[in-house]
Formats: C-alpha cells, structure tokens, sequence
C-alpha cells in the first residue's frame, strides 16, 4: 500500500480583512466579498517566510508519521516564493528536520500546483522503492501587487506530506495530471508582482485544466462525483472551487471541509495541499477523497485516495488545520501589511 | 554574516541540539567542547523541547536597521523543564501584555536577511503557547 504516512499544516496568525484592503484603494468590499467568496487572508511577518512555514509545517507530519527523519530519502519543497533564486528551499527544511546527509533533495515550481507536483513525484519514488519515504511540501507567502484583485488573496501557508508503505494514513487509489501551455498567470524573472490574464485565469485556464483532470481520474478509477465523501479543489479564491464543484456534480457539503479559502486566502502551492489536511483532519476509515490541484501555465495534479483505519490514531498527534485557521488571531492594518510585506520602500 | 560561521551554528540554530557532558551530567547549550564543570570533552547530543517558560524580557523599540520592520519587538530568556535557558525574540504577541512565567513554544523563523543579497539566517524564536 502507498500512500501519506503523516501530514501536518501551519499558516501564520496575522490576518487582514477584506474591508481593510479595499478601503486604501477605494473598492467596494462587499462586491469583493460576495464576487470572490473571500473575507480575510493570512499574512506572514518579515521573519516567515515559504522556508520557514515548510519546516513547521513538516515538523508536524513528523508528529504524526511518528517516522525517524533519518528514513526520508527525498525532500521536495514546491513553491513560488522560494526566498532564494539559486539555492534550494528543501536544504533547509531537511537540515531543520534532520533528514540530511543521506536524501534526495530538489525545489518545485509550477505556479499554484508545485506542491502537487511534489507529492506526485514522492508517490513515484515510494512506490518504486527507490526510496523508504518521501516528504513532498507544498507552501507560499505570495505575492499580489498593490490595488490589483490578487492583493485581495495572496496570502501565506504550508502543508507537508510524507509518503511511505508501511502505517498508510490514506493510500493513493489513482493518479492522474493534465497539462496544456495556457499563460493564463506569470512572473518574469527579476519581476516582483506576478501579472495575469483577467477573466482568462477562470475560462479557459482554471476551469478547463481542473475539470479536465477530474473527469479523466474518474473516468479511470471508474467513479462519479457521488462515489466520494469530500472533494479538494485548488481555491485561488472562495468562488472558483465551489463553482468547479457544481460543473462536476459535486454537493457542497463535499467541498466545505477543505474549503479554506474565504477565511485563509490563496496560499498558491499550499491551497489544496492544505485542503486535503484539514479534510483529513475530519475523514473517517473508509472515506474516499479527491483532489485536484491547479497551476497556471497550466496544468492540474489529481488523487484519490482513501483514508485507512490509522488515522484515528494519528489525527490528534499534532494541530488541526482549522485550528490555525480560526483561532489566536491577529489583525493587522494596511499600512502594517504593507510593512511585512516590504511594500514600502525605504532609504538604504 | 558570513556563511561559513552560521553553517556551523545550524546543529543548535536549526534542530535545538543541545549537550550533556558523559562526565558529570551538565547540559549545554549551544554545545561545548570542554565541560566548563568538570573539564570532560565528552558529550551527548540531546535535543530541547518544543515548549518553555519566560524567565525575563525586555522590550525593543527603537531597533537595529536589519530588525526595524519587527519593532516594537522583546527579547526573552526562557526556561526549559530540564533548566537549560535559552535566550531569543518573542514573537507574534502584544508585547505590553507579556508575563514572566506565561508559556511558549518555539518556532522556526528567518532571524537575519542582511538586505536583499546575503545569506538567510534561521532559528527558533518563542511564539506564546496557544495549544
């Protein structure tokens, strides 16, 4: 059997509301609020960083993989917040976690999905066992330029996830990725805010690619929209995964546990990494999951997977994802975001 | 700061590795090489705990350049169960409503950015104990 031994999440505790935003740049939040589904976002201080959230997030996979770091023999952190151009972020967080010297170490990207992509590539390598197991991480602290409609969302968080053979907390059933070059969403190099392509990012970018992916994973595992007890999307806003839900047959009561976005923000290559932890938080032995992960350029990672007896005996090994979600939490204004986010700029 | 010097801190500065000299028992951190007790030069690696208690604090707020965007911030000792004390920031909190003897787990932070061009320094800073 492969599939996650442990998981774990972490999101930093700043937030700031919608209201917040709109009221520097003359918006109407409630056209915000209702059109995109968001009320608030994280926001990571100036010592948080993708580096930072993926070690933290990690440490709490291990709490639950209850694993010695030393039997990881792949480290792969996706990102589109690396805080170095040219070094790995994964160096760090195997260093961190003691999992160096002995370990395959390599930093994804590809947009909103790289986490995805990571957990794809450690389901590979455990599964052919190359290796005894594989910590695939999926983090951010994006990035949206100032008064643009992604400052709204971009926002901060991490999830890891340790793939293995043995005490499977949910095994992998099916696989599937769909990818077209679609430049819906992009940063050139040296650039700081990423630009995108407008209503383009919804149709055809994010809505063909995921209903692609999903409908070609079902059509392979043999199983409709019914046949699942939860659904994660990737959530670059409230609005798109509830939407893409209704395309595909989906209730929402499916999607709700693993809907962050509203209260959390889009956290880019953590989104729906971070989903599937806190709808594992809740599932049950038996309960079958599907998650389908989205990247601009574009492609879409998708999983099933069903969660095993072990899951009652690791849930509460470490924090709840909604836990850092909902509580101690600490509002800032725009001009302290601005801060943290180095938005401002400052003699030398 | 140059990388060669915060390489050779990540043992403590990453995983918390502290030292129990083989000799008389004294704890260390960061680790020596000569028990400063007994002269022994033997050690065994332990690893601290995740949780702790604020012995004392001072608060920052006018500070050094590299950690203007922090200010106001406090800079704590803490004590852990087995009486080892560390000293770091105490982030993520009011500092007018912080307390000797309130609890805090330590966490994974950026210390140092040294602009826009240097090396990343990490370690563990104290966030109050929330769950």
């Amino acid at each position: 059997m492969v599939g996650i031994v442990g998981y774990g999440a972490h999101i930093p505790r700043h937030r700031i509301k919608v209201e917040e935003i709109a009221k520097v740049w003359g918006a109407d939040a409630p056209s915000y609020k209702k059109g995109l589904l968001l009320r608030e976002k994280s926001v990571p201080t100036p010592d948080v960083d993708t580096i930072t959230l993926s070690v933290e997030a990690t440490r709490n996979a291990l709490r639950r993989a209850q694993i010695n770091p030393k039997d990881i023999g792949a480290v792969y952190v996706g990102s589109e917040s690396h805080p170095y151009a040219v070094k790995p972020s994964g160096t760090t967080v195997a260093e961190a976690i003691g999992a160096v010297p002995d370990c395959h170490c390599a930093d994804f990207e590809f947009a909103c999905k790289a986490g995805s992509e990571a957990m794809f590539v450690c389901l590979g390598l455990v599964k052919s066992g190359y290796v005894k197991y594989a910590l695939a991480v999926g983090g951010d602290t994006s990035q949206g330029a100032p008064g643009d409609a992604l400052e709204y969302s971009a926002s901060a968080g991490a999830a890891a996830f340790i793939m293995g053979t043995k005490d499977v907390i949910a095994e992998v059933l099916h696989t599937h990725s769909f990818m077209t070059d679609t430049p819906d969403f992009w940063r050139r190099e040296h650039e700081f805010y990423p630009q995108h392509g407008g209503r383009f990012t919804g149709e055809p970018a994010y809505f063909r690619t995921v209903t692609g992916a999903a409908n070609a994973i079902m059509k392979k595992a043999k199983m409709t929209a019914k046949d699942f007890d939860y659904v994660v999307f990737h959530q670059p806003n409230g609005k798109f995964p509830l939407r893409v839900g209704e395309m595909l047959g989906f209730k929402k009561e499916q999607i709700e546990p693993g809907w962050l976005s509203p209260r959390l923000g889009n956290t880019y290559s953590g989104a729906s990494p971070m989903g599937l932890t806190a709808t594992l938080d809740i599932a049950k032995p038996g309960d079958l999951i599907l998650m389908v992960s989205y990247g601009s350029g574009a492609g879409s990672d998708a999983f099933v997977w069903r969660v095993t007896d072990r899951i009652n005996e690791v849930r509460d090994l470490a924090v709840h994802t909604t836990k850092l979600l909902d509580e101690n939490l600490i509002y800032v204004d725009y001009g302290t975001y601005a801060k943290y986010r180095h938005k401002i700029l400052k003699n030398k | 700061m140059f990388p060669a010097r915060i390489w050779r801190e990540f043992p403590q500065r990453y995983r918390r590795e502290a030292a129990i000299c083989k000799k008389c028992g004294k704890r260390y951190f960061p680790p020596r090489l000569i028990c400063a007790e007994c002269g022994g030069r033997k050690f065994e690696t332990y690893v601290l705990p995740d949780e702790a208690t604020v012995v004392t604090f001072t608060v920052i707020r006018v500070a050094a350049q590299q950690y203007s965007d922090m200010a106001p911030y406090a800079i704590g000792i803490v004590k852990f169960d087995d009486g080892l004390q560390m000293m770091g920031q105490i982030v993520d909190c009011d500092v007018d409503k912080l307390k000797i003897g309130m609890k805090v787990r330590l966490e994974f932070r950026k210390v140092q950015s040294h602009d826009h061009h240097g090396v990343l320094s990490y370690a563990h800073k104290f966030v109050p104990k929330w769950y």
